[in-house]
């Protein structure tokens, strides 16, 4: 048991647990399988952004992406601008995300490590550029998703949300990297101490380049989904998603002065505040009261962690 | 010569402000008068409250992301309750900037992290923002409306504002005893409190400080805008951000410069002005802004590379 | 002796019984001491005696577990208020304010407008009385000054009035990074301070200052005070037994006499050094670039973007917690993070590969713990730092550098680590081996000492003796 307890990310299943058990309370039980799926659907974006911007986070201070957003749009943008509603082209879209993602993160990291600009004002002030770029090839334009694509996006397999096993899949191949190669050990190390890291062996740039990248390649990923989930890029889709991205990590275990990520935790934190929102949509809360017990709840868990650290 | 630039860190803000204000002129004859400066630096003065705000933050080593909402939410309360009832309106004002300092207390004595303490109270601000003002609307105090259009003999309104806001900060930050030890904590958090003194409640300090500034940011802006709604400075958190850096701020190391703070929030504001001056496709207004902060913070990189090499 | 004329005064600090314990560890075992106006406190002993902790008993950085501490003297209840003032051996300035401000802080007297004149005014009179001549701006940012600059500002800090008077100012290792001429005037100082009834508590390894400048010299032992007498009272001798120093019975060199070495394996453009299977020692004064050479040389024979499957360098740091350790992982995490891509399948971590290694280092190193997977910090000081050389000499690399790896380490793992690095030696590996210690690098088969971040001389076999480093050290300033 104590084992169990002493795990981080055991706290936003629990929390999410809750949250669902509470509202469905509500409803005497029915719903509570919409609910789920519902849940699933929409943390799936989240958690994608997360598990990204978790591999930054676990950099150390300092270490934060900012132009998630922005990446999202342009990617979700680009690319049902490329596949032009056109049937089987959903490869050749996902194709275009993924260089959006691989391009942007290059560039973000070049910023860093070229013009050592501090990571938050590097990636925000490129992610004023991606969104320009995005408003600008996105003028006027409506472009559905291929209905192939759209289809999947929207569907399930055996009762889950595909958006939800691609996310799935992705936490799994983060977990593995994380926790059983060479390179989430390398990526942990230099988290605790860069110049510990680098003096160990570590190829701490490579390792910095790599998080960079990674976490803009999963932000264009989520970007592509999105679109194709809800019928078209908007240039607003990606704004949720900034804070969102940081506060699934924080909740979801994940130390935010470095070295120490979470898995698990994230998804379960990206369901948890889809949920908590639902349930104090039920409770029929306005959106300021969400908001604010959002906040609340965010705080609350940092200085849980807080504490629980000290007591150890 | 790197010596030189090391020491008056200050001259590449003043450097850039005047390459963008010349390159306005030079674009736009017109603007060189009294009118036409006050309209390009016409949203600059809430913008540089924001970012004195951001630069108290960033001064004890934290930074803070709730500053937009927190602007916002100040300006939903001017609009609404300073203008109907003003002792309420003072009343929650100066409660919000107690909790600002309270904020900081809490970061410091339970070691939290300032970036996702302040992400949360984000949302908060944000949904007490709602709550105050569920739709845009609301209007500005008369008096207000009259002190941000007030126009002063000689220079325009904005640029006197900003003086004033720079001389009062660097009195503040530079220049007193308090503002020292407050820079100090920045620079050495251990060896002020080993000198005795309680940093919890400098943090405290520092923290309402940038409470303090950012009520007058919200309030300044209502008294530009006349009217709020609850997401009306959402980009003053990146701005201000932007700003104290392109000031000559940094992250950590308590080296902050009020003066160079204001100017830059000067030049965000102007880049605004300036890009609209260049008949650029509105579509890449954003991204030039994007590319000048870029090259800006590039300039500043140059300025550093010569500080080692001669250091 | 001036010193009588103040013998009826009060102690300005008066420590009864102080026993202070952190966790496990008693790090003050019943100290009574007591420092009057006039007087000169040498405090020595090895590292980990108690000397920090008893210094911050008395300037109340820490409280004690047992025992009362007292400033007749003042009557005043705390330290900083008795006048006691402290310099750190860590620099303790803030960095982005001036010399001027960083008076302030410490000065809570100085307010109101118009406070720079006098605190500008106090800090170079300050400077002035310390350090004639020292040509230190009152308005420079102090991250402009200089190592050595930064510690006089800190010094005279210490010494100046800051609205009351300094009584008592302790100096942990004052003159580290001092060179001979400024340290000498700091020791003239400290005389005309106490002669004008102040007193000092001088913390130093360097024994010859202690004699210098001591009216008394305090020797601790494992949190024991274990001889207390004026300075008359000790031989140089006498004190380094006190201390229980056991360098003359190491004598006995276990360095292989016809050593034949491989081929060079290291070469450096500065004229460093090495070849295969050789112990090559860095020497000389502290700061005076051996560290800088090392670090130089890994980050140049390592790559910061490429990964290496069989690294040609390592490195063992010294200061673990800068340098070294990782420390939220476990001991077995620690100690494996340089083999990993050693031993590599498929980008993932061997476990089996991980687990063996670190079982055999933990066995053939002797770290003190019953499980590996343990976190790193449950261990000793001494015990992380074999952890570092595991780490090190687990990996395949012909090189191994070390950056004074023997810093907080007690003699016992010195004595096992030693062997060690000969048994490897013997086995083909390189060291190069910056030591602190002068009779460390008399263990090495060859030495470069440093002065002044150059080479000043190469000694080999029997000419590596502590004279001839000493000369090295030195020999430019003497003239």
């Amino acid at each position: 048991m104590q084992q169990v307890i002493s795990r981080p990310w055991i706290w936003s299943w629990l929390a999410a647990a809750a949250t669902f058990a509470m509202t469905t309370a509500l409803t005497e039980g029915s719903g509570a399988g919409a609910l789920a799926y519902a849940a699933l659907s929409f943390g799936a974006f989240a958690a994608i952004v997360g598990l990204g911007q978790m591999l930054v986070i676990t950099l150390g201070p300092g270490n934060v992406d900012l132009s998630i957003p922005a990446v999202m749009t342009l990617s979700g943008t680009l690319a049902l601008k490329a596949m032009g509603s056109e049937p089987d082209t959903a490869m050749l879209g996902l194709g275009v995300a993924i260089l959006v993602g691989l391009g942007t993160g290059a560039a973000n990291f070049a910023l860093i490590y070229a013009l050592r600009l501090p990571p938050i004002v590097a990636t925000l002030a490129a992610s004023l550029v991606y969104q320009s770029i995005a408003i600008w090839s996105n003028r006027g334009l409506r472009i559905k998703p291929p209905a192939g694509l759209a289809d999947f996006a929207t569907g399930r397999i055996f009762g889950v949300p595909n958006v939800a096993l691609v996310g799935l899949v992705l936490a799994i191949v983060v977990w593995v990297a994380l926790e059983r190669s060479v390179w989430g050990r390398w990526l942990l190390a230099s988290g605790q101490n860069m110049r510990a890291a680098r003096l160990a062996g570590v190829p701490v740039e490579m390792v910095r380049a790599s998080a960079y990248v990674t976490v803009t390649a999963f932000a264009a990923v989520a970007g592509y989904l999105l679109a194709s989930f809800s019928g078209g890029a908007a240039l607003n889709m990606g704004q949720d998603y900034l804070l969102m991205s940081i506060a699934v990590v924080v909740i979801g275990g994940t130390s935010i002065a470095g070295g120490f990520s979470n898995v698990p935790g994230v998804w379960g934190a990206a369901l948890f505040m889809f949920l908590v929102v639902s349930m104090l949509n039920s409770y029929g809360a306005g959106a300021g009261v969400r908001m604010i017990l959002t906040g609340l709840i965010i705080i609350g868990i940092v200085i849980a962690a807080s504490t629980r650290r000290a007591s150890k | 010569m790197g010596q030189f630039l090391s020491r008056h860190r200050i001259l590449l803000p003043i450097f850039s402000l005047s390459v963008l204000l010349a390159a306005t002129f030079y674009m736009q004859p017109r603007a060189m008068s009294y009118f036409g400066i006050n309209l390009l630096f016409n949203l600059a003065v809430p913008i540089a409250l924001a970012t004195v705000a951001q630069m108290m933050i960033m001064m004890v080593n934290d930074i803070d992301l709730s500053l937009g909402t927190f602007v916002s939410l100040v300006a939903c309360v001017t609009a609404t309750f300073l203008n109907d009832s003003p002792l309420l309106g003072v009343l929650i004002l100066a409660a919000l900037i107690l909790t600002y300092a309270g904020m900081g207390a809490v970061i410091h004595a339970l070691d939290l992290p300032a970036i996702v303490v302040t992400l949360g109270m984000s949302f908060v601000w944000g949904g007490l923002a709602l709550f105050v003002l569920p739709s845009p609307g609301g209007s500005s105090p008369d008096w207000l409306r009259a002190l941000m259009t007030v126009k002063p003999p000689l220079v325009p309104m904005a640029v006197a504002a900003s003086v004033l806001i720079a001389l009062v900060t660097h009195l503040l930050i530079i220049r007193s005893g308090i503002g020292t030890v407050l820079r100090g904590v920045g620079g050495n958090a251990r060896s002020v409190a080993r000198a005795g003194w309680p940093v919890a409640r400098l943090k405290a300090l520092a923290y309402g400080l940038s409470g303090l500034f950012g009520v007058f940011a919200g309030m300044t802006l209502v008294g530009l805008t006349t009217s709020a709604d609850a997401n009306i400075a959402l980009r003053y958190t990146l701005l201000s951000i932007a700003g104290v850096i392109l000031g000559g701020g940094e992250f950590i190391g308590g080296k902050v410069s009020p003066v160079g703070a204001v100017i830059g929030a000067l030049t965000l504001a102007l880049a605004a002005s300036f890009l609209s001056f260049m008949r650029l496709s509105p579509d890449w207004q954003i991204g030039a802004q994007g590319a000048i902060l870029i090259l800006v913070l590039t300039a500043r990189l140059i300025f550093a590379r010569r500080e080692n090499t001669t250091g | 002796m001036q010193q009588s004329a103040f013998e009826n005064d009060a102690p300005i600090v008066a420590l009864t019984e102080v026993v202070k314990h952190f966790g496990a560890v008693r790090a003050l075992d019943g100290v009574d001491l007591e420092i009057r106006p006039g007087e000169c406190l040498g405090l020595v002993g090895h590292n980990g005696a108690g000397k920090s902790t008893l210094v911050n008993v008395v300037n109340g950085g820490v409280s004690p577990t047992a025992g009362t501490v007292a400033f007749p003297a003042s009557g005043a209840p705390e330290a900083l208020s008795a006048g006691v003032r402290s310099v750190f051996q860590e620099l303790s300035l803030c960095p982005n304010l001036t010399v001027a401000e960083n008076l302030r802080i410490s000065h809570s007297g100085l307010r109101g407008p118009g406070w720079r004149r006098p605190a500008r005014a106090e800090i170079r009179q300050s400077l002035d009385a310390v350090f004639p001549g020292h040509g230190i701006d009152a308005n420079a940012t102090v991250d402009t000054l200089s190592i050595a600059e930064r510690q006089m500002v800190e010094i005279a800090i210490g010494f100046a009035p800051r609205g009351t008077e300094a009584r008592l100012v302790i100096l942990d290792e004052p003159t580290s990074s001092l060179d001979a001429g400024i340290a000498e005037q700091l020791l003239r100082h400290i005389r005309h301070f106490c002669e004008s009834g102040g007193a000092v508590i001088f913390i130093s390894h360097m024994l010859g200052e202690v004699f210098d400048v001591a009216s008394r010299i305090l020797v601790m032992k494992d949190g024991k005070v274990v001889a207390d007498r004026t300075v008359g009272g000790f031989t140089r001798q006498g004190l380094v037994d006190a201390m229980g120093h056991v360098a003359t019975d190491e004598r006995q060199d276990p360095r292989g006499k016809a050593h034949a070495f491989g081929k060079e394996v290291v070469h450096t453009s500065q004229g460093l050094s090495a070849r295969r299977g050789e112990v090559v020692g860095l020497s000389g004064l502290a700061g005076h670039g051996q560290a800088r050479a090392l670090a130089r040389l890994y980050l140049d024979a390592t790559s910061s973007w490429r990964p290496t499957g069989k690294p040609r360098m390592v490195f063992v740091a010294g200061d673990r917690t800068r340098d070294g350790i990782l420390p939220l992982w476990s001991i077995l995490r620690n100690a494996s993070i340089s083999i990993l891509s050693e031993t590599a399948k498929w980008g993932l971590v061997d476990r089996d590969a991980e687990t063996s290694a670190a079982a055999e280092w933990k066995r053939r190193i002797g770290i003190r713990t019953e499980d590996v997977t343990n976190p790193v910090l449950s261990l000793s000081g001494g015990n992380q730092q074999k952890v570092l050389f595991a780490r090190a000499l687990a990996s395949a690399a012909p090189v191994v550098v070390m950056d004074d790896p023997m810093r907080g380490v007690d003699v016992g793992t010195k004595q096992d680590v030693y062997a060690i690095i000969r048994a490897e030696a013997a086995n083909g590996r390189t060291f190069l081996w910056y030591s602190t210690e002068t009779e460390e690098v008399c263990r090495c088969d060859r030495v470069f000492v440093f002065r002044n971040g150059e080479i000043s001389a190469e000694l080999t076999g029997a000419d590596i003796t502590e004279e001839r480093i000493l000369e090295a050290s030195f020999e430019m300033q003497e003239a």
